[in-house]
């Protein structure tokens, strides 16, 4: 068996090679260790005697994976605590990715810490002769992430949106896209961040008639499939296993993207 | 193609395999998804009356051989039961199993009672899940005495069929199906997961479920669960779902041909996901095209042993 598959199922302990801290409460570890992830996909990421959760990948250039996260709950902050040439647990990939055709035309969205694995996506896709625009947005430019990577990226336009006006236009990055789709010329559009952006960008793609894949996130148990913790009403779809990156068709069917999600026992909270 | 019907505690499942409690039985989406990825029944996961919060992740481990849980059995209580289970039953499938979970044998009572106003096709009543121990001591379904009493309990206070899920980690299983059967059991599910049992982390030295231990389920299991649900079959007259370590259709006939008349299946959704539903029931249609059997409930108990 090889090593991605024996850490389907199973954490691998793994050190984290350097670490990069992005803004006050973002860092991005570099794991000593591929997976194979594709742009899109999640792992676990287990931290011993504290907890373990799914994670987005902000890289995998078949020797290490990047994962950049925010410390937002207490596993997280945790990680956050951890220094280079300690170790975590990984296992996976898991659930889709994002697929494009030869010199698409790609407009990828990001709110706050989405830019990581939308980095990936442009990273991927420039190497199948894609124009890419870059939109960008965060509530200041403080929590713009990965801008300089970005603009190092040939093919690739970068546009900024920031709530209060310090970067780029003030308001919200859906304006940027809006204009794009005007423009026309859009082969898809790929999203990750807050769900009621991604919702208005599910809108927003159905109105022009562009295709849509969003970045999906829900509380999951196994991040496998198994335990139907993370299954969308009322297709029953599973973000772990048919997301987390999700078409908009059915995601604007679905009653609960954009509305609600469920907690840790399974009850419905609102957005 | 065989009839592959099955007539249990009155109910018509259009074939045996039931969705086994604890996978893909969150929400009504959930269930409906695998009853239309081809499941013959589908049980919920347990269902509390107030709200019961499970185990931190790492919560589920999946080998080749054998995959093991500690979710800790996690609901939102009959709120959240009341509204998934009605948005279920508007489609209706495939029979419903309600399975149901409370701490002790007189916290039954409530539970069931208000689970049965929502009317499932069954009830089974959950008293063996190994990983809670920490919380609740033995399971109930360890003790002779008690499986007796809650069954009495239950029985007196919902008119659906009642099925007792079953530990497989006890000394004398047949002693317990014969106590549950004579309390008024309408049938057994065979079994629950086994252990609790532990995976470890060889590099931390630590276990890598957040509960330390879990139960164990998969191909691993496969023949104790076979030996002990014949044992049973032979003991008792009331119909048996046999689960653990069911993965393929060929599994499955030999899970009735040992006494089971349904046959539970989960963890086979973490090695061929839902849609190993659909090809179980290819392979069983199959072998029983190619033995000449027309009805599948004629094979139940037919181990030339």
């Amino acid at each position: 068996m090889n090593q991605a598959l024996q850490t389907y199922g199973q954490p691998k302990m793994v050190t984290i090679k350097k670490i990069v801290q992005e803004n006050e409460f973002v860092k991005t570890f570099f794991l000593d260790v591929s997976l194979g992830v594709k742009a899109g996909q999640f792992v676990n990421i287990w931290l011993p005697g504290v907890d373990e959760k799914p994670l987005s990948v902000a890289y995998d250039d078949g020797s290490q994976t990047l994962i950049t996260f925010y410390a937002f709950g207490h596993m997280t902050k945790k990680l956050f605590e951890l220094s280079e040439g300690d170790k975590v647990g990984i296992r996976g990939p898991y659930g889709t990715y994002y697929t494009w055709n030869k010199g698409d035309t790609l407009v990828l969205v990001a709110g706050g810490y989405g830019a990581a694995p939308m980095y990936f996506v442009a990273n991927e896709a420039i190497k199948d002769d894609c124009k890419i625009h870059f939109v960008v947005g965060a509530r200041n430019k403080d929590l713009l992430l990965y801008l300089d990577k970005i603009e190092k990226l040939p093919n690739v336009e970068l546009h900024v949106a920031t709530d209060d006006g310090s970067m780029g236009l003030k308001g919200y990055n859906t304006e940027i896209l809006k204009d794009l789709l005007a423009a026309g010329e859009v082969s898809r559009v790929f999203a990750c961040g807050p769900e009621m952006m991604e919702k208005r960008i599910v809108d927003l793609c159905s109105e022009a008639g562009v295709k849509s894949w969003i970045s999906v996130e829900r509380y999951m148990k196994c991040g496998f499939g198994v335990c139907g913790h993370c299954c969308l009403d009322d297709s029953g779809d599973r973000v772990c296993k048919e997301g987390p990156v999700m078409s908009g068709e059915l995601l604007a069917a679905s009653p609960e993207f954009g509305k609600y999600h469920r907690d840790k026992v399974g009850k419905k909270v609102k957005l | 193609m065989a009839n592959l019907k099955v007539k249990f505690c009155g109910v018509e499942f259009p074939n045996p395999l039931v969705l086994a409690s604890g996978v893909m039985g969150v929400t009504a989406a959930g269930l409906l998804k695998t009853a239309r990825a081809g499941a013959g029944g589908v049980t919920t996961k347990s269902i509390w009356l107030n709200e019961h919060v499970g185990h931190k992740n790492p919560t589920m481990i999946g080998t080749e051989h054998y995959f093991i849980n500690a979710v800790g059995v996690p609901d939102a209580g009959i709120e959240k039961a009341q509204e998934e289970m009605a948005k279920y039953l508007e489609k209706h499938h495939v029979p419903l199993i309600a399975n149901v979970m409370a701490k002790a044998v007189e916290d039954f009572e409530a539970v069931v009672k208000e689970v049965t106003k929502l009317n499932p096709d069954l009830i089974e009543i959950n008293l063996s899940c190994p990983n809670v121990e920490d919380e609740f001591g033995k399971p109930l379904a360890c003790s002779v005495i008690k499986v007796a009493e809650v069954v009495k309990l239950v029985k007196s206070c919902t008119d659906k069929p009642v099925i007792v899920k079953m530990s497989p980690n006890v000394e004398d299983h047949v002693g317990i199906a014969l106590a549950a059967e004579k309390a008024g059991a309408d049938a057994l599910c065979c079994f629950n997961t086994f252990g609790p049992g532990l995976v470890m982390d060889l590099e931390t030295r630590m276990p890598i479920l957040a509960n330390k231990v879990g139960g164990v389920s998969g191909p691993g299991i496969k023949p104790l669960v076979l030996k002990m649900v014949n044992d049973i079959y032979k003991a008792v007259k009331i119909p048996i779902i046999g689960t653990g370590g069911v993965i393929t259709g060929n599994d499955a006939l030999e899970m009735m041909m040992c006494g089971a008349s349904l046959v539970g299946v989960g963890t086979m959704v973490y090695y061929n996901d839902v849609a190993g539903f659909a090809e179980m029931t290819t392979q069983i249609n199959g072998w029983l095209d190619e033995h000449g059997i027309t009805n599948i409930e004629d094979i139940i108990g037919t181990l030339q042993r």
